[in-house]
């Protein structure tokens, strides 16, 4: 059994976002981060190899810079790491991306009882598309929001957690899942998993690698290959400060009225 | 020369910063107050590693280096300077000892649980007459048939409370000097008879550290627990202790940077005379030489531990380190005290505790005193007979 996480590195939002003329982000210069929500899908992972042993390989796709955030996962605890990177990848979408990724994930191998693992959302695209998406283009059932995992041989019941509720469901690998925030808290790297990081496995899949894996097609990876297109990026103006009413008095409450009608909330 | 860390170490540092951050430096405050170490946090630190930096995987470390513990050292005490003398105690002597003079069984033994996070470990040299001068050592050792036994008393054990493993120095040759017949022996704290730790004692910094007397009263130990050679205990001390101050070093590092940066924030928002106290060429003019002698400091500490990593004579190197950026330490905790004014010195920020911290960094592990001494032995000082 094997656990494939897939991971990306994005801006620290913390930080400035820069944006280039042509409406992508300027990531080069900006400082990175790995998306927080992919953090809890590999804690999931790392949890199941704790638990069974199993494999734990994580997936990006991106810039070669990105290699060092395998190697973070790498020192939580993952075995061995796989960069999809290329001229030809650049520009990508989320159709586009999940279209690589999947044909990357394809070309690692999935077999019967394993487990691909994403998080719910990047923070920079806030999409929540390209879990979901992989799913649909390897075929595989997929369970979204995971906020509880269980594994037992084939079977995964997963707690999928929705704004008013949850639902308990139960599917087959191999799976994919998508984790929230509220899963688990991820681990640290360990003194132990860092000088052992650089000794492990990163495989590196270009063009040449995926090329001939059958859902990678010139026409739908890349910018080239991206339905969407970016009218303008730009850091959004921050919300004014909110009003404050202060008393239990009829008075207030008669002036948080009509501020509420005024807006047609009321 | 290269000045950058490598791949591991920069990622380690990461680690280092990120964990301090998060989970030493809310908890700084109270163990300061309540003068006791978090042992959950404690927990933490042994499962990531914090315990066994330089030691090799084969007996169960991180197999890392002396820079790496030092980046360890300094994020650290930049949150607490408690943490930090916890692990550098059972870092650079307890395991050192082990490390340098065990043989397979012993590290198997007792080095294995200590650095893969299971163990706590401390060191027992200062006894209550034998400080910097070990010649007035009275902790003694008496072979009976296949054991020795221990009597005497040690004075400002580090980790002693909790530990699971110390290092005991007994005289074993009285009719020698001191360096010439002393003998280490590895002790279970916990589970030997005639052991007994006495309360924390209470200090001016580094409150929360557990430091304390340790008596050893009939107390009685197999022959495989000598380390090393009988009589052969002074020179594993000193080794040790040389080892050691380059963990002082890196932690005296981490509390003044640790007070810079508190003080930093805090001079950007202060407003006085109408404009924040940062935009005063006093304040910045304090913090550019403040920063400057931090920086220095950290170089001297990184060499000495390059030296120890390359297996070079460091002795010299890590007294430089100690004496200097002990130093830095205590001016530089003091001088951000009176930065942030009445503030400051007040309990509710963490600059007054840094510079409480920073004094013990000038005494313990050797005096600055002794510093210049070993570092004056290495100059060639004597007059050509």
């Amino acid at each position: 059994m094997k656990v494939i996480v897939c991971v990306k590195q994005v801006p620290d939002t913390s930080g400035k976002v820069a944006v280039k003329p042509d409406g992508t982000l300027d990531r080069a210069s900006m400082l990175t981060i790995i998306n927080p929500d992919d953090l809890n899908a590999v804690e999931a992972a790392l949890k199941l190899k704790d638990e069974t042993g199993c494999e734990v390989v994580v997936v990006t796709m991106g810039p070669p810079p990105a290699e060092k955030m395998l190697r973070e996962i790498i020192a939580m605890g993952a075995d061995r790491g796989v960069l999809i990177s290329a001229r030809e990848f650049g520009g990508s979408d989320t159709f586009a991306t999940s279209q690589i990724i999947a044909a990357g994930i394809n070309h690692l191998g999935l077999n019967d009882d394993d487990i691909v693992m994403c998080g719910r959302q990047a923070i920079d695209g806030d999409t929540a598309q390209v879990g979901p998406q992989i799913a649909e283009k390897l075929n595989l059932p997929q369970i979204t929001y995971a906020g509880d995992i269980k594994v037992d041989g084939r079977e995964v019941i997963v707690k999928r957690m929705l704004e008013d509720g949850f639902m308990n469901i139960k599917m087959k690998t191999p799976c994919l899942i998508t984790c929230i925030k509220e899963l688990n808290e991820p681990r640290y790297m360990s003194t132990f998993g860092i000088f052992d990081a650089y000794n492990k496995p990163v495989e590196v899949f270009d063009y040449e690698t995926l090329k001939d894996e059958p859902l990678i097609d010139k026409n739908t990876i890349g910018l080239q290959g991206s339905p969407t297109n970016i009218l303008v990026s730009f850091t959004p103006p921050l919300k004014g400060a909110g009003v404050m009413l202060e008393g239990a008095d009829k008075n207030t409450c008669n002036e948080l009225a009509a501020i509420l009608e005024k807006k047609h909330i009321i | 020369m290269d000045f950058k860390l490598t791949r591991e170490q920069q990622l380690a540092q990461e680690l280092f910063r990120k964990f301090a951050e998060t989970e030493i430096k809310p908890l700084a405050h109270d163990m300061d107050e309540s003068e006791q170490l978090d042992m959950e946090l404690l927990g933490k630190m042994q499962k990531y590693g914090f315990f066994g930096i330089p030691y090799s995987k084969e007996y169960g470390g991180a197999g890392g280096d002396n820079l790496t513990y030092t980046l360890c050292m300094e994020e650290v005490s930049k949150q607490d300077g408690s943490c930090g003398i916890t692990i550098s105690v059972h870092t650079s002597l307890c395991c050192a000892c082990i490390d340098m003079a065990g043989t397979e069984e012993q590290k198997q033994t007792y080095l294995r649980p200590l650095v893969d996070g299971s163990h706590f470990g401390c060191f027992g040299l200062t006894e209550p007459n034998a400080g910097s001068d070990v010649q007035g050592a009275q902790t003694v050792a008496v072979q009976d048939g296949d054991d020795w036994i221990i009597n005497g008393s040690k004075i400002f054990t580090t980790n002693s409370s909790f530990a699971d493993t110390c290092i005991v120095f007994a005289v074993t040759d009285k009719t020698v000097p001191v360096s010439k017949g002393l003998t280490a022996f590895i002790v279970d704290l916990k589970h030997t008879p005639g052991v007994d730790v006495q309360e924390n004692i209470k200090r001016m910094g580094i409150r929360a550290a557990q430091n304390c007397i340790v008596t050893y009263d009939d107390v009685r130990v197999s022959k495989d627990r000598v380390l090393g050679e009988v009589n052969k205990g002074f020179k594993i001390a000193m080794k040790a202790l040389d080892g050691g101050r380059i963990g002082i070093a890196a932690q005296s590092v981490g509390l003044a940077q640790g007070a810079i940066n508190e003080t930093i924030e805090y001079v950007k928002v202060r407003e006085q005379f109408g404009k924040p106290i940062a935009a005063f060429q006093n304040t910045q003019f304090k913090l550019a030489e403040m920063q400057t002698k931090i920086d220095a400091a950290r170089l001297l500490t990184w060499r000495a531990a390059t030296a120890k990593d390359n297996h070079e004579d460091y002795s010299s190197l890590a007294a430089m380190a100690k004496l200097f950026a002990s130093d830095v330490a205590n001016q530089v905790t003091r001088e951000c005290v009176q930065l942030m004014g009445g503030y400051g010195y007040c309990r509710e920020y963490p600059v007054e505790r840094m510079m409480r911290d920073a004094k013990i960094t000038e005494i313990y592990e050797g005096t600055s005193e002794v510093m210049k001494m070993v570092i004056s032995g290495g100059m060639n000082l004597k007059k050509k007979k």
